[in-house]
């Protein structure tokens, strides 16, 4: 042994006399988290949401470093990172792009868990802590899309906030606090900033190692649904279990390689996706008299939006819209409940259930599109009819879910050629 | 200490008390940080009233004086006789036509017109969209147009397709509940607006 390794191990055994919990602690959630064997291309967004989440926290606190986060100055400075700071540009884009991928993985990452049921019993609690992490993006998101002062950001989060001044009674001081004034202001830009540079991502940050936790502890799904946590060896070690690292630490390393060489073409050819990332008139700055021809929000928004327009008010209240918006939401928590089907995975499911599920892909899609639409009749009307099969989907759940003939689901991962 | 005994009931007590005091701490010490999120003193003081000169307003056809107003933009606009006369057929259309929701009408504003007597012709509104506070968009040609074929002048919302017509009142069947916000105002001179005073014995 020479003296570099004798260091190393008397370190090493220094920081485990005092912490003994550290190293059984990389044991469990590491060297010796047993995942099933055959994840396929889905399972990369879990992985690739906490990479995005990474590129956000760092190039965040490098924008900190020259915005200003105050109506007179927001639009200048970022103008001033846009075009003089070194770098600035790419930081910036880097960000933007980010805030979108982020929502692009996010909902594969949500659509991987309807596929192959893994919100059913025991991961219902992965599920919900789930869903608190995709409510707290929303409003991160929102939050730092105000950030630039342009003239989306302004009317967004104008309609945005007015949304609560549809609650009875305390509707109008409600938006009073929110925004810290009587309109959109400069006090709202800044408890924005202070929202979403800390307080939000301190709530990501926990949500995410809860998440986690939960999951460690009842082990994760796979694309056949099986428990491999039925057939173990006399290790107990599950027989179609491999351990997190090194074999998935590398699988993601090259999803997360596939993944940056997009990213990275977006940056540098499409940082702005056709209006999509950055919408064109966030490039004017902020005016509080004039509401831009054609106002929408960011593309992840749009299939609730597209919901909020298609109700119209009854009884001299728009609340109907808001509560259908906000209900879009919060109904996907109850999915652990509303799914009776005795199997997990689609592969193992009979065919209504892949027929509705691939009709409620195209629905949300659907909406989402008709969501950055000006809104025509004939569009207001589909939108209405896709909203009713959004909810349809969820509320009959229990009944079509227990429908139909399941295939029997083998006790190992089976092998396929 | 002579006595080993475990006083159970002093310990439930000690809890007990110790859980409603460290709450009722917990509950004032939230105030203040819930309160700084209200507006602050100085946005509460912007409130003032503002003085509008309206003669440049024969200036050209439809034209609009955009006036800020608490950060609010108010419209003052000319209204053709045609544009009046057009109002009241429009009445089986409106959500609210006599204007009888008074969070938005005044008193001094509860006609047809929606305006002080005697001066029918100027409009006086908060350009605001009571849906969700887009300000809408000024469409005063009596023509048809693609959001409404039979259009008799008015305000379209960009946002969420709200409709309003010359006088401020929301159409059936758009998302804004309600009619557009005539703001407290009066004439101190033929030539002269003041937003945010109502007419003397009127609220």
């Amino acid at each position: 042994m020479n003296a570099v390794q004798r260091a190393v191990t008397g370190l090493t055994a220094w920081v485990n006399e005092r912490t003994p919990g550290l190293m059984p602690a990389y044991r469990k959630h590491m060297t010796e988290y047993y995942a099933p064997k055959n994840f396929n291309l889905w399972y990369y967004f879990g992985s690739l949401a906490m990479l995005v989440l990474v590129n956000q926290i760092v190039t965040g606190i490098f924008l900190t470093m020259n915005f200003k986060p105050s109506a007179a100055e927001a639009f200048a400075s970022v103008e001033y990172i846009m075009r003089d700071v070194y770098g600035g540009w790419i930081i910036r884009y880097m960000h933007t792009t980010g805030a979108s991928l982020f929502f692009v993985v996010v909902y594969l990452h949500m659509f991987r868990a309807m596929l192959y049921g893994s919100y059913q019993k025991p991961r219902e609690l992965v599920w919900i802590l789930g869903m608190l992490i995709f409510l707290t993006l929303m409003a991160e998101a929102f939050m730092g899309y105000v950030l630039p002062w342009g003239q989306m950001s302004y009317w967004g989060a104008q309609v945005i906030i007015n949304l609560f001044s549809t609650v009875p009674v305390i509707g109008t001081e409600l938006t009073e606090w929110i925004r810290g004034d009587f309109l959109v202001s400069d006090a709202t830009l800044n408890r924005f900033f202070a929202l979403h540079v800390i307080a939000l991502p301190l709530v990501i940050l926990l949500l995410v190692v809860l998440h986690l936790g939960a999951l460690h502890e009842v082990g994760s799904n796979n694309p056949e649904g099986v428990d491999i946590k039925k057939v173990k060896d006399e290790n107990g070690k599950p027989k179609d279990g491999i351990a997190f690292h090194p074999y998935y630490t590398v699988k993601d390393l090259f999803g997360a390689g596939f993944f940056l060489i997009i990213a990275a073409f977006i940056l540098f050819f499409i940082p702005e996706f056709g209006g999509l990332f950055l919408e064109y008139d966030n490039f004017i700055p902020a005016d509080p008299l004039v509401t831009p021809q054609h106002i929408k929000p960011v593309w992840y928004f749009t299939p609730y939006y597209a919901m909020l327009r298609a109700i119209p008010s009854y009884f001299g209240t728009q609340i109907w819209g808001v509560m259908v918006m906000g209900g879009a939401v919060l109904i996907l928590f109850g999915l652990p409940w509303f799914d009776r089907c005795k199997v997990k995975s689609i592969r193992y499911r009979p065919m209504l259930h892949k027929v509705l599920l691939g009709l409620f892909v195209i629905s949300f899609v659907a909406l989402g599109y008709l969501g950055m639409q000006s809104g025509s009749p004939t569009q207001t009307l589909v939108a209405r009819i896709l909203t009713v099969f959004y909810f349809a989907f969820f509320l009959t759940m229990p009944v079509w879910s227990a429908m139909g003939q399941t295939k029997a689901v083998p006790d190992r991962v089976p092998d396929h050629e | 200490m002579a006595n080993h005994e475990v006083n159970t009931g002093r310990r439930r007590f000690l809890t007990t008390s110790t859980a409603v005091v460290g709450a009722i701490g917990a509950g004032f010490a939230a105030v203040p940080f819930i309160g700084s999120f209200k507006p602050s003193a100085r946005a509460q003081s912007a409130g003032a009233p503002v003085t509008v000169t309206i003669a440049k307003l024969d200036n050209e056809p439809n034209m609009r004086i955009i006036q800020v107003w608490r950060g609010k933009p108010v419209w003052i606009f000319k209204r053709t006789p045609e544009q009046l006369a057009a109002l009241s057929a429009l009445d089986p259309r409106l959500a609210d036509p006599n204007s009888t929701n008074a969070d938005q009408t005044p008193a001094f504003a509860r006609n047809p017109d929606r305006t002080i007597k005697g001066k029918e012709t100027i409009g006086v509104i908060v350009g605001i969209c009571t849906h969700l506070g887009c300000s809408p968009t000024y469409f005063p040609e009596m023509v048809p147009q693609p959001f409404d074929p039979e259009w008799q002048g008015g305000f379209y919302c960009p946002c969420h397709q709200s409709r309003f017509d010359m006088a401020g009142r929301v159409f059936k069947g758009v998302p804004a509940p309600s009619n557009l916000a005539v703001p407290p105002y009066h004439y101190p001179d033929d030539n002269t607006i003041v937003i945010g005073v109502a007419p003397q014995g009127d609220a």
